[in-house]
Order: structure tokens, then C-alpha cells, then sequence
């Protein structure tokens, strides 16, 4: 197992041009259109949006659990050098837990309510593995310490419903874990839980990350839970990456015009009590029906007539920092220009 | 602006405003729910069984035209507390006084009441009725309370124009056709519609994305001042609830841990449990992230509650006589904390020592 630190540079995930469409409905529902992301072992990506970028759309397509027959997947995937869309059912269902494993919002759906989650987790490891009945409990009685349950040996035997919310989230990392994966995905894990739970479990992931050289796509609309456990951003918009970068520079330097947006919505970034909120104009546009040019556009402040005619290309801005949009030039330093009128500070004592 | 005059009353004292700005509108003394857990045979006869103390003893007050905002880990009881002002559920003991009068005494009666305090719940989809138009929505309320219809659709109208929903392109629509956003603002509209004096907002932002809860907290803040009205303003995001709040209660397993003025209350916590809820929130600084969860686990059952003050189990300052002795509620310069640490002579070693200055 690698218990290095450092990344290596060899991509564990490579998703190239991915573009996802829903054809159940009455018209074609174009969720993710053109998605191209790649994560380093041992690295963590946050994918941010808001509900309808297409966030766990492309998620959920790195463990092919879209239903096939409704949905056409273009593009690739390769997770750990594996072409994830050639794959048949058999070395599909090799892989998924095997080489990238998911944790779901809510454990409660997610676990199977009439089996312990023991035995869940043993038989997750006897899928995958020539293994007795004893030594799969025994593995999972070690994974049930490693993600910190207390009294262990007991909660092996516990339903979902017999556990507290945090105590469950915990119990699915460790299934996640269970075949020693290379890739987690994490679909807004914490956002059902109270916020001194999720900063446990956000702490315990960013562990279980630095130890088991995981790769972690982390998908959140919560930017404050990205910073905690994030090395890079990628903000999605109308199922586009709009702005990628390391945390530190799309937090501090935003260059897309809607994470400059969301920045500025966030209630904690008001100068004052009492000042209006800076809020985004609008909706979300209809994925079934997208318009021609930037689909950020129709809600945007810095727009100009060239923004309605063309999808935009990503502009490099250094340091593996990119956004998609025309007007770079005109987002440059204005975070920083506000950031003279510092937001208090939140916790003098913590 | 075109509200007409339907609305323009909306906030204004119905009747006879009592006390002036000094006396509280709503005051809650000892409020208790407590909900029956499946009792066996024997128990039933006898009394007796397990309870859930979803709410035990909850003393606080709300000032005319003040934003109070509540927050608290789920089971604390702050949604519970909500449903019991409205007297969705009747209360197991204790008494709420609106405008000086008891809810539920001949003065006020339980309809006047629910007429004068609107409720806005978290999932704008299901507290509206699929079936019916959004201007018949808004109308139903009004004509419950003997407003005839052609004034109350009027009333509708306006209302829908008021929080940004032009009249003409929405009124005929059913919730279905509306996004999270534009449903919420139906929500609130409905809830303005009786005139109500106190609007309680239970989550009523937390369901919806960051870009579009900006605009909703703007649409209140400007409703508020536009009408005069007092909010109970309920969440479990702490950044929502300090930018928009006046005062702050924070609550922990049934009770009052704290309140206190917001600004005061976030810069200077006293209750240790309101230190620790605070510290939890993400430092959105990527070079100084969290390093250690101010709490270990979850908050306990309120089946069994722990003894004494409830927050000892988890507390870093926890002391023997903290599993013994129940800490009252102290109030010292508008603050409140039930904290044995805050209580002179209380036994903890600490007590006395850190009463703050300020």
C-alpha cells in the first residue's frame, strides 16, 4: 500500500471529452457536455457546482451506474490504465469496489437495511476476494477501528438504522475501503450531517487520504468542505468545468465570473450585517434546451456580445490554473480588491 | 410600486399593540414537548415508559421588529420549538404569550393567533398543496380568515409582485412548474398573505443552491423592513444565521445553551458548546485548515438526555458536578448562558473565573 505523501504524477483518473446524455425523457437531457478532468494518486479534486451542473452526473459515470439503456456516455474514461467504458458486465462489477469504490450522501438509502453491516462489508470482500468468513470479519473489524467506531467488535453486528448519522457515514467509508480501492468518489458525504459530525468525517477522509495515497473526487456545493479536504477545484456549470485550479488560487483568485459569483454569495463574505448579499441574478439554464454561447452568460456581469455566440475555450492562467471564459482580463485581482474590506475574521477562539 | 392597497397593512399592530416597543411580542416560559415512545402493555396501565425529550423547558423571548435566529445540531429541538410556537403539536406543559396575551386564552384565540404568526418550512415542494394554482395558494389563507376572494386574489397578486414573481407569467402556474427558488418565494408570499406580525423561517433557505439563497435572504431582509415584521429565523448554517440575525439562541438536546446579541454572541462565545459549534464551521482558508473536530462523536439521545448539564459528555471543561447539577440559565448584559462555569459558586473550578468582562 502506498503510504507516501506525495503525489506522483501519473494520473489515476483521466476522464477525457465526457459528455453525458439522458435519453428518457421527452427531449434529450444534455447533463455533462464536454468534461475533462484527471486526478493524481494520492490527490483529492473537489468537484463544486450547484444542483444541475452536472456534478455527480459525472460522478456516477466513473462507475458506469447510469442505467444503460437511457443513457448514451460519450467520450473516455480510464481509471488505474483501465478503459472504463469498454468494460462488460463482468469486469464492471470487478471493478467498481475494487479499483474505485463511492460514498453516498445519505448512508441510510445507500446501506441494505435487512443485513448487519458486517456482513455487508464481508461480503463486499468475498465478491472480490478468495477469503474465509473469519478473516473478512477480521479485515472488517480492522476497518471499523481504522475509520474510528467505537466499540467496534459490537457495531459490526449493528443494522443502519441502529446507528447515528456520523457512526453511519463512517461505517460506508469503511465498506467503501473494504477492497483496499486506489480511487474513492464521494458524493456530498457530509452534507446530510451536522456540522461538528462533518468536520470529523472530512478530517478522517483527508487522513485516510495522506495514509492510503488515495485518489478522491469529492463532489460538494458546499465550498467551505472542499477547502478542508481539497488540493485542486474544479467548478462545473451547466455540465461544463468552468474554472479549474489549486484550491488556494481559485479561493483567493477567482477567474471564472460565477465562482467570483458564488464567492461573493456566501452570506460569511458580507462586509456587514445588514448589507446586501451579492446574488446571481436568474437560474440555471435548462440543460434539454442549452443556449449556443457561454451558459453562464445570461447571468453574468461581465458580458459582452461574443460571450452569446461562442462556447469558450479554456484561458491558461498559470500555474495550471484555467477558466473558460472571455473575459478573464476583466476578473483578474477583483476578489483581492475586495479583500481589503477583510470579512471578520469568524472564531477568535477556535 | 404597483402592491396597491392590499398589502400596505401587512405588520402593522392588528388591534391593539400592548407595552410598546420595551415588551416582548412573543414570550415562551418553560416549554416542554415531550413525545411517547412505543409503551408496552404494563405501561400503559401504569404509566410510565421512555420519552423523547425533544424539548424541555425552553424559556426565551422575541422583541418586536428583532430577527431571532436559532441554531443547534439536529435533535436539538429547534424544529420542534418552531412547531410548538405554531401549535402544530400542543405543547406537553409550559406557555407561550403573544403581545401580552396567552395563546389559547379567551383574549387570543388559537385562530387569531396562527393568523398573526406564519410559518415558512425547508422543502418549498411539499408545503404546497400540488393541486392548486400559486395564486390560489396564497388566496386560501386570507379567505380562511374571512377576507372576501376578489380581495384576497388581489392580495395574491400583489404579493406574488412583491417578492419577484411577475403576476401575469406566474399566478395561473401549479408548484410543479416553479424551480426551488421561485417556490420558496411562493412560500413566503402565502405566509405574508394573513398579515402576520412574526414569521417563523424554518430552513427555509437551506434546501436551496448558494447563487439563489442570496436572493431569497435579500427578498427577506427587504420584506422585513418593507412591513415591520419579526422573524424566528431557524438553521443550521452559521454564517446564514449570524448575517441575518439580531440575536442568537443556540440550543443543545432540549435546551438554551446560549443567546445573546449575534455580533457578541459569534465574536465571544461563553457556553463551551457554542465555542466548539463554531470552530466546527470549515475555515475557508486553505492554508489554515482545521487540524483536530472541536466535538468527537454525535450529540447523544434525547431518550436518555445525560444528567445534570447535558453538554458534560462531550464537554472539554467538564467537571464531577457538572453530571450532577443542572446549570440555570444566567442572564448578565443580555447574554444568557446555562453554563456552571458562568454560575457563581456553582462548585466547577473554573466558575467565577471566567466571567467575562464584558
Amino acid at each position: 500500500m502506498n503510504t507516501d505523501t506525495q503525489t506522483d504524477r501519473t494520473p489515476i483518473v483521466s476522464v477525457r471529452d465526457l459528455r453525458v446524455t439522458f435519453t428518457g425523457g421527452k427531449k434529450p437531457v444534455k447533463a455533462v457536455n464536454g468534461v475533462d478532468l484527471s486526478v493524481a494518486r494520492g490527490e483529492t479534486v473537489a468537484l463544486i457546482g450547484e444542483s444541475g451542473s452536472g456534478k455527480s452526473v459525472t460522478l456516477r459515470s466513473l462507475l458506469r451506474l447510469h442505467p444503460a439503456r437511457r443513457t448514451r456516455i460519450e467520450g473516455r474514461i480510464d481509471v488505474a490504465g483501465v478503459d472504463v467504458l469498454a468494460m462488460n458486465n463482468r469486469t464492471l462489477a470487478d471493478y467498481r469496489g475494487r479499483i474505485a469504490s463511492m460514498i453516498f450522501q445519505e448512508p441510510l438509502l445507500a446501506l441494505d437495511p435487512v443485513y448487519t453491516v458486517g456482513a455487508q462489508i464481508v461480503e463486499s470482500i468475498r465478491r472480490h476476494e478468495r477469503i474465509s468468513p473469519a478473516d473478512a470479519r477480521k479485515r472488517a473489524l480492522e476497518l471499523f477501528e481504522r475509520v474510528r467506531i467505537p466499540s467496534p467488535e459490537r457495531r459490526l453486528d449493528a443494522y443502519p438504522h441502529e446507528m447515528s448519522g456520523g457512526m453511519r457515514q463512517r461505517a460506508m467509508i469503511a465498506l467503501a475501503l473494504a477492497c483496499r480501492p486506489q480511487v474513492l468518489l464521494a458524493d456530498e458525504p457530509t452534507t446530510a450531517l451536522d456540522a461538528t459530525v462533518q468536520i470529523q468525517i472530512l478530517l478522517l477522509l483527508r487522513e485516510l487520504q495522506r495514509e492510503l495515497g488515495l485518489g478522491i473526487i469529492f463532489v460538494t456545493h458546499d465550498m467551505g468542505a472542499a477547502v478542508e479536504v481539497a488540493d485542486r477545484f474544479a467548478v462545473m456549470y451547466a455540465g461544463r468545468i468552468v474554472e479549474e485550479g489549486p484550491t488556494r488560487e481559485v479561493i483567493r483568485n477567482p477567474r471564472h465570473p460565477y465562482t467570483l459569483a458564488l464567492m461573493q454569495a456566501r452570506a460569511d463574505g458580507a462586509m456587514e450585517k445588514g448589507a446586501r448579499l451579492a446574488s446571481i441574478p436568474g437560474a440555471p439554464p435548462d440543460l434539454a434546451n442549452l443556449p449556443a454561447g457561454c451558459a453562464f452568460a445570461e447571468r453574468c456581469t461581465f458580458v459582452q456580445p461574443a460571450c452569446l455566440q461562442t462556447q469558450p475555450d479554456a484561458v491558461e492562467l498559470g500555474g495550471s490554473h484555467r477558466a473558460r471564459c472571455l473575459r478573464t482580463d476583466a476578473t483578474a485581482h477583483v476578489m483581492t480588491r475586495a479583500a481589503t474590506h477583510a470579512p471578520r475574521p469568524l472564531t477568535e477562539t477556535a | 410600486m404597483s402592491t396597491g392597497i392590499s398589502i400596505e397593512h401587512i405588520g402593522a399592530p392588528a388591534g391593539s399593540d400592548r407595552g410598546g416597543p420595551a415588551q416582548p411580542l412573543l414570550t415562551v416560559n418553560k416549554l416542554v414537548k415531550h413525545f411517547d415512545l412505543k409503551k408496552s402493555f404494563v405501561e400503559t396501565l401504569v404509566g410510565g415508559g421512555k420519552v423523547v425529550r425533544a424539548v424541555d423547558g425552553v424559556d426565551f423571548k422575541i422583541m418586536k421588529g428583532e430577527t431571532l435566529g436559532v441554531v443547534g445540531e439536529s435533535g436539538c429541538g429547534k424544529s420542534t420549538t418552531a412547531r410548538l410556537l405554531m401549535h402544530l403539536i400542543d405543547p406537553s406543559a409550559g406557555e407561550i404569550v403573544f403581545n401580552g396575551e396567552t395563546v389559547g386564552s379567551p383574549q387570543l384565540s388559537l385562530r387569531e393567533y396562527r393568523r398573526q404568526v406564519q410559518m415558512v418550512f425547508q422543502d418549498s415542494y411539499s408545503s404546497l398543496n400540488p393541486r392548486l394554482t400559486i395564486q390560489d395558494s396564497i388566496a386560501f389563507g386570507p379567505q380562511v380568515h374571512g377576507v372576501p376572494k376578489q380581495e384576497a386574489v388581489t392580495r395574491a397578486r400583489s404579493l406574488l409582485s412583491r417578492v419577484g414573481l411577475e403576476p401575469r407569467r406566474f399566478a395561473g402556474r401549479y408548484p410543479h412548474e416553479l424551480s426551488g427558488g421561485q417556490r420558496q418565494r411562493v412560500n413566503i408570499a402565502r405566509a405574508l398573505a394573513c398579515e402576520p406580525r412574526l414569521v417563523i423561517l424554518d430552513e427555509a433557505v437551506s434546501a436551496l443552491d448558494k447563487s439563489v439563497e442570496a436572493q431569497v435572504l435579500n427578498l427577506l431582509m427587504d420584506l422585513k423592513e418593507e412591513f415591520g415584521l419579526t422573524y424566528l429565523f431557524i438553521s443550521h448554517d452559521l454564517h446564514v444565521v449570524r448575517y441575518i440575525s439580531d440575536r442568537v439562541m443556540v440550543m443543545y438536546l432540549g435546551k438554551v445553551a446560549e443567546t445573546g446579541p449575534a455580533e457578541a454572541l459569534f465574536q465571544e462565545p461563553h457556553h463551551p458548546y457554542t465555542r466548539a459549534l463554531l470552530s466546527s464551521m470549515p475555515s475557508m482558508d486553505p492554508d489554515h485548515r482545521t487540524e483536530q473536530a472541536a466535538l468527537a462523536g454525535d450529540p447523544p439521545n434525547p431518550i436518555d438526555p445525560p444528567s445534570g448539564c447535558r453538554f458534560h459528555t462531550r464537554c472539554p471543561l467538564a467537571e464531577a458536578v457538572c453530571s450532577q447539577r443542572v446549570p440555570i440559565l444566567e442572564n448578565r448584559n443580555q447574554r444568557e448562558t446555562a453554563c456552571l462555569i458562568h454560575e457563581p459558586g456553582s462548585g466547577h473550578s473554573l466558575a467565577g473565573t471566567a466571567i467575562h468582562a464584558s
